[in-house]
């Protein structure tokens, strides 16, 4: 299909005697949205880490607009939210243009289209009004807006987002997904999503990848987050609940089993 | 007996010597406080001074053997590239370590006691011109790396993570960032000494950061702060004869007083981010999944 953006095939990932996932395969076309989720430790970060193409694949071949991810002209990164130190010298556009060549050696200054590009990005997420602004004096939510100005200035092919929304408030979490829905609606730029909870992305998603201990499934979020699927990818009974548009999972051994890899880890070592 | 003074050849030759110091040491200190790497500056210089007191030993020149201490503990620990209380403690180690073996070194050292005293708090006025040509010589080096490397120095110092993806190697950075620092403390140490480095390489670039919110401003901040803080230490040093390494931290810690006054007293930055209110979410927090 020449519309797909994103291929993974066969993509087996192990680090040591663990192996996160066997066989995963999916492809991403236009647009669209597909959610990662599953507990700690079952490699959501490390498959992003892949497709950037910082992480090789213990087998498998996986191809971003149909060639191996090479770093990284192609793909948008927005990971979680760090907080700036408040001393950080840097005002918020200079961080933005760190997405237009700060991965380019020697001093450059910036073309007037450049400039103009840097502008209509932070008018786009609303940061115009706090483009000179000291980085580190703005609140979380500030910061996060423009850590999507920086991945979307580079004018990607893909959006990569590794828990966006993480210790952000419901109505900053609402600004973020909403920038990144209408840039994939406009051009057509897939975005994957890894998140914890699904919900502030759930009217949005087209699929859902579960990323479980050793296991994954893919699909609708209709059919992916259902008592059944879950349950037979955990191997023990899991209820999903639907209440009031919000999904709920309950029974899901996610604490337990994280702590357990963790332990599991540190012994080999 | 200032006038006198200033006419003299030494005066000039440590006038320019410490002018070039400032300049790198002003610039490489933004790195340094931006990566969070005092720590890690403190504990290059004072193994250059094992190094320079392994050389005194050796009968060879304490300079090269500094330049060399220095090098290899910043190779050292930019191949660890570690992070944060993992790289304090690890720094901690090899320090005391360190430090220990250049006491030894010390204990064996049969020659003057002003040699150490020397690396240890400083000597500008001794500079001599080869010495002047050396130091200009390492400057031109870090100023160039510094040059090159501008624009993924500071995208790996302020985001690591993002940085990676765009391509930028995160170990190639560090190893970098960590050779440069140690050529710039080197060279630091030959003006203030092994103990008073910080004064040069992180209080210029702390106090400028407290003044600007833009890269290139803050570092021409620092280097401006460096050179007044060194050359006024140097001149002060000649009107009163008390260390000028004294002079020189008296200077720097002032500006950066001053600095975090004028930070503290100014308007919350002309900012004013219009806080739109957005409507918070109907359904009650999110049960995560």
């Amino acid at each position: 299909m020449s519309s797909e953006i994103i291929s993974v095939k066969d993509v087996t990932l192990r680090f040591g005697e663990r192996t996160l996932w066997e066989d995963l395969s999916f492809t991403l076309g236009s647009g669209e949205l597909l959610a990662i989720l599953g507990p700690n430790g079952t490699g959501k970060t490390s498959l992003l880490r892949i497709l950037l193409g910082i992480l090789e694949p213990t087998s498998g071949r996986v191809e971003v607009r149909g060639s191996p991810p090479r770093c990284c002209a192609a793909v948008g990164y927005i990971p979680q939210q760090r907080i700036f130190d408040r001393d950080m010298p840097l005002r918020a556009r200079d961080f933005v243009r760190l997405g237009v060549d700060g991965h380019r050696w020697g001093i450059r200054v910036l073309s007037r289209a450049q400039r103009k590009l840097i502008d209509n990005v932070l008018a786009e997420v609303g940061a115009s009004s706090f483009a000179d602004a000291a980085i580190g004096h703005l609140s979380g939510g500030e910061q996060q807006r423009l850590r999507v100005a920086q991945a979307l200035v580079s004018d990607p092919a893909v959006l990569l987002a590794d828990e966006p929304l993480l210790s952000l408030d419901p109505s900053y979490q609402r600004v973020i997904t909403d920038l990144l829905d209408a840039r994939r609606r406009r051009l057509g730029t897939p975005l994957l999503f890894v998140t914890h909870d699904i919900n502030p992305i759930l009217p949005m998603v087209d699929r859902v990848l579960y990323l479980a201990p050793g296991r994954w499934a893919i699909g609708s979020a209709d059919e992916v987050l259902t008592s059944e699927t879950l349950s037979s990818l955990y191997e023990t009974e899991i209820d999903v609940l639907r209440v009031r548009g919000r999904v709920i999972v309950v029974g899901t051994p996610d604490e337990q089993h994280a702590h357990h890899v963790h332990e599991h880890g540190d012994m080999r070592v | 007996m200032f006038t006198q003074l200033l006419a003299q050849h030494f005066v000039h030759t440590a006038l320019l010597a410490g002018a070039v110091v400032a300049v790198v040491s002003g610039a490489v200190g933004i790195f340094v406080v931006t990566r969070g790497a005092s720590f890690a500056v403190h504990a290059i210089s004072e193994l250059g001074f094992t190094g320079a007191a392994a050389a005194l030993v050796a009968g060879i020149d304490p300079v090269i053997g500094m330049i060399g201490g220095s090098l290899l503990v910043g190779l050292v620990l930019g191949q660890l590239s570690l992070n944060g209380r993992e790289r304090d403690s690890a720094i901690g180690a090899v320090l005391a370590f360190g430090l220990g073996v250049g006491v030894l070194l010390l204990s064996l050292y049969q020659g003057y006691a002003t040699e150490a005293t020397n690396l240890l708090f400083g000597s500008i006025v001794g500079v001599s011109d080869s010495q002047l040509r050396n130091l200009a010589i390492v400057s031109l080096i870090v100023i160039a790396g510094l040059a090159l490397a501008f624009r993924p120095l500071l995208f790996s110092s302020v985001d690591p993570e993002v940085a990676e993806s765009r391509g930028v190697s995160l170990r190639k950075l560090s190893v970098l960032t960590f050779l440069l620092i140690a050529l710039t403390t080197a060279e630091a140490i030959q003006v203030v000494g092994v103990l008073l480095v910080l004064t040069l390489v992180i209080t210029p670039a702390a106090a400028a950061q407290r003044l600007t919110g833009r890269p290139g401003v803050a570092m021409l901040l620092s280097v401006g702060i460096a050179l007044v803080s060194t050359e006024g230490g140097i001149l002060l040093s000649l009107e009163k004869p008390w260390p000028t390494s004294f002079f020189i931290a008296t200077l720097s810690f002032a500006a950066y007083l001053i600095a975090r006054v004028i930070d503290a007293t100014r308007p919350a930055v002309a900012r004013a981010p219009r806080r739109t209110p957005v409507e918070v979410a109907e359904s009650p927090p999110a049960a995560t999944l």
